[in-house]
């Protein structure tokens, strides 16, 4: 598919940057501000898919392929899964065993933070991923 | 309590979509009317009259008069899965114009795969 | 006032529904639910769930942009046909079904806490050792990824499946079809 006029892809130049900032931003910062994996996930994905409504599929496919997206899809399910398991470490599935910090700073509350990043990452990616797969479908090929 | 009966009238008119419409594309509309109102009525259940959010900030270290938390985090994950449930029904949506050249249900007869 | 205001909202919703649902254009009709949907999110906000609020227009601008992807180029080849049998046979199974329901809910309803003063059964838990247990100060993620993983766990796997049938359906290679014109790579 191709990309839209020029107008368009300046400001797209712009602005992709703070939105993927501001995603990753929400995603870290999970337990201690509203939102977390799955609200900082999707605002990445709609980022993507800016990208690839505004420069079309060839210059996207520079930053994210289909099947990379698939990949990290994966990916993230699979870090989450290690996350649970690694609970085994201290005693049952799923513990938080990670050492619990000082309260209100980035890096607190075990676990928590890497269930967001991992979290954040495949919600981002399979999102993106069924877009692109979406918009590519033509007609013409059964 | 008449919010609980205007959840169900948004919940009606999503069946109602979903069983007496011929094009494809209004029955995926109704299921997201569906949704919001299932996610709604979550939600309402658990508010609590002149309550704050349920984010502990250094002014008060108290939780005192938040409203319930548990039904917000079940309806973060109906959320996303209602999108990835519209996303597949998009894709069999695509996959039917395709192959039958319309979106009227009544046109698609003919079963063979 | 917060009622007064969910009541407007609320009455936004069921107008912007009932466009979505009788108009004839495609187009109005996914606009319209995009409007629900974001209606929908200021109510989350008035009801004091900011986590809601934002995942709630992320998605639903996805929503728009997928809907509008799969109907966009897409014409409808169909003639329109005439008034059937069936038609009033499914619209009057729906009224006689939406007024059952009204009449139970309103009775089961009654059983409900009356609106505004939730029971905290479990969450009352939560609520008062949540922060010391986990050191979070969100408690919604704190529930979500702390007290309830099983629960996350099991949706990442629903998303999972999901995506990976949406993205079966639409691959290209597949099964050979023996009625088409069969130009193949």
């Amino acid at each position: 598919m191709t990309g839209m006029t020029l107008i368009v892809k300046t400001t797209t130049r712009l602005i992709v940057g703070f939105i993927v900032v501001f995603a990753a931003s929400v995603i870290l910062h999970g337990h201690l501000t509203p939102g977390g994996g799955f609200a900082g996930g999707s605002m990445l994905a709609c980022g993507f898919v800016l990208l690839l409504l505004a420069f079309g599929k060839k210059e996207t496919h520079k930053v994210l392929t289909e099947p990379g997206a698939a990949t990290w899809d994966s990916l993230g399910a699979l870090g989450f899964l290690c996350i649970a398991l690694l609970g085994y470490v201290a005693g049952v599935f799923f513990t938080n065993f990670l050492p619990h910090g000082t309260p209100f700073t980035l890096i607190s509350a075990g676990t928590v933070m890497w269930s967001n990043i991992a979290i954040g990452i495949k919600v981002a990616a399979c999102l993106f991923a069924v877009y692109v797969v979406l918009a590519a479908f033509r007609a013409s090929e059964s | 309590m008449v919010f609980y009966i205007l959840t169900g009238v948004i919940l009606m008119m999503g069946v109602y979509a979903v069983v007496a419409k011929k094009n494809l594309i209004k029955i995926v509309i109704g299921m997201l009317i569906i949704e919001y109102a299932v996610n709604l009525m979550l939600v309402l259940v658990g508010y609590r009259k002149d309550g704050l959010a349920p984010i502990i900030t250094k002014a008060e270290e108290s939780t005192a008069a938040f409203v319930d938390p548990l039904p917000q985090a079940l309806v973060v994950t109906s959320i996303v899965i209602g999108l990835a449930m519209t996303a597949l029904m998009a894709a069999l949506c695509v996959r039917l114009h395709q192959r039958y050249g319309t979106f009227d249900i009544l046109h698609m007869r003919k079963l063979r795969g | 006032m917060i009622t007064a205001i969910l009541l407007i909202l609320l009455a936004f919703m069921i107008i912007g529904s009932i466009i979505a649902i009788e108009t004839k254009d495609l187009l109005s009709s996914v606009i319209s639910v995009g409007a629900v949907g974001l209606g929908l999110s200021v109510v989350f906000l008035l009801l004091g769930a900011p986590d809601l609020a934002i995942i709630q227009v992320a998605v639903e601008v996805l929503t728009l942009i997928i809907l509008l992807r799969v109907i966009i180029t897409r014409e409808d080849v169909t003639v329109a046909h005439r008034y059937r049998y069936a038609e009033v046979f499914a619209t009057s199974a729906v009224l006689v079904f939406g007024g059952i329901f009204i009449v139970f809910a309103w009775v089961s309803f009654r059983q409900l806490p009356e609106f505004g003063g939730p029971l905290l059964t479990v969450a009352r838990e939560y609520l008062g050792s949540g922060f010391s247990d986990v050191n979070a100060p969100n408690l919604v993620t704190a529930i979500l990824l702390d007290y309830r993983a099983y629960d996350t766990l099991g949706e990442a796997t629903v998303i999972f499946a999901a995506i990976i049938g949406a993205l079966a359906i639409l691959r290209k290679t597949g099964r050979i079809h023996d009625d088409r014109n069969d130009i193949d790579s």
